[in-house]
């Protein structure tokens, strides 16, 4: 077992979301659903992170930023998509200035659909990122082993 | 044959000791850290181990440096820290072990420097304030150590015949009081903290990713072993038992400042360190001459 999935660390960034989904992210940390118990701590820097939670559909704005924090983020990582805009851009996609989903601009692991996606949902959505996590770990390994 | 003649022959089980247990010891002191720290925020808190999970996770990572120099500053702060250790737990001289430390903190800035983040500096150049206020206090504890005991070597001084803290209380409480910042714990948690992982990005860590965040963290541990048993310097073998329970004690108040109190400035953190130590640590010295 890799020890990956014991230590997730996420960062969390809300790409103009309503902030509905960011307070159910943070939810998750209090002591009623208290995920550090699996080890989950929120990092506020990309490089000490496992585990990318984006909430919001993507606007123009923060299209390079989020490109930027994927970049700076470690291998082994994924990426969670977190609330309908998140997914496809919610009610806002017809919107000028909204470039979609998250996965327009960057690989997408697990999607939570909800607008405002359940703190369970999330939960649910990380521990389902983490057997993804130790896949790519595991590829990981057998690339560097060749 | 006693402990004493074990390790006067072979102080090498001393430092072999150290280097093998102190990341065990350090991490299952930093695990209960956590879940007392989740306790008092009405969580249930990681597991024990949880600590050297995650240095064992930041090895599995992608190597990711801004600079190859970062690499050969860190380890030297690993191998310094763990160089520290083996000079205290072998007996050897305690002047050396304070002078070891610094180099493996000066190794460690020198690490964040050569990044040029700019969140890297700031945490940098706070941790040099903070090797400024601490260093006095650390020093004097080494020369009240002298003036007792008439050796600097840790051998001598643990072997004392009374406890040292009995004649050298005022350098115990100043050294208890620099040890916050040496723990990197709140009020005192300047140049990087444990919990507040989005301030300041991450202050001196933010530009460490992957192995070089592990090895810093590895270091953290050993050093943590250094501090406690500095601590239990001052009771020595004359009092190993109640020594074993004030270090215990000690690490938990600083648990609960830990988790009571805001970040200073660190203005503040300087002047009162170096207040604490002309206060107490001086007067203590001065006392030591008049007896």
């Amino acid at each position: 077992m890799a020890y990956i999935t014991k230590s997730p660390w996420i960062i969390h960034y809300d790409a103009s979301s309503c902030n509905g989904c960011d307070i159910e992210v943070l939810a998750c940390l209090t002591p009623l659903y208290d995920i550090e118990r699996f080890g989950i701590i929120n990092t506020g820097n990309p490089k000490h992170a496992d585990v990318f939670l984006v909430t919001g559909g993507v606007n123009e704005q923060n299209r390079p930023v989020i490109k930027n924090i994927y970049r700076q983020m470690p291998k082994p990582n994924v990426v969670v998509a977190i609330g309908a805009c998140a997914l496809s851009g919610g009610v806002f996609r017809e919107c000028y200035n909204i470039a979609g989903g998250v996965d327009k601009l960057i690989p997408v692991d697990v999607y939570v659909p909800g607008c405002s996606a359940k703190p369970e949902a999330i939960i649910d959505g990380v521990v389902k990122a983490l057997g993804i996590l130790e896949k790519k770990r595991e590829a990981m390994k057998k690339e560097a082993g060749n | 044959m006693s402990f004493l003649d074990v390790m006067n022959v072979y102080p090498l089980i001393g430092v072999l000791l150290f280097i093998v247990l102190s990341p065990l010891v350090g991490g299952i002191i930093f695990g209960i850290d956590r879940i007392i720290t989740a306790r008092m925020q009405g969580r249930v808190g990681p597991p024990v181990l949880q600590p050297l999970y995650d240095i064992f996770k930041l090895f599995e990572k992608e190597k990711m440096v801004i600079h190859e120099s970062q690499n050969f500053w860190i380890f030297g702060y690993l191998i310094f820290m763990i160089i520290t250790g083996a000079l205290f737990f072998g007996g050897s001289d305690i002047l050396l072990v304070i002078f070891a430390l610094t180099l493996a903190h000066v190794a460690l800035i020198l690490g964040a420097f050569s990044s040029g983040s700019p969140y890297a500096h700031i945490g940098a150049e706070r941790e040099l304030i903070q090797l400024m206020a601490v260093e006095p206090m650390i020093i004097i504890a080494a020369v009240g150590f002298y003036e007792v005991t008439g050796s600097f070597n840790t051998l001598d001084i643990i072997s004392s015949g009374s406890p040292l803290i009995l004649v050298l209380p005022g350098i115990f409480i100043g050294f208890v009081y620099i040890l916050t910042v040496k723990l990197r714990k709140s009020p005192f948690d300047i140049s990087t903290s444990h919990h507040a992982h989005q301030e300041l990005v991450r202050g001196l860590n933010t530009e460490f990713a992957g192995s070089t965040l592990g090895m810093v963290e590895l270091a953290h541990l050993y050093e943590t072993a250094i501090l406690l048993g500095f601590i239990f310097l001052f009771f020595g073998l004359a009092a190993p038992i109640i020594g074993l329970i004030v270090v215990a004690l000690i690490y938990l108040i600083e648990i609960f400042v830990d988790n009571a109190t805001s970040r200073v400035k660190w203005g503040l953190m300087f002047k009162s360190c170096w207040i604490v130590t002309a206060v107490l640590g001086v007067v203590n010295l001065m006392a030591l001459y008049l007896i």
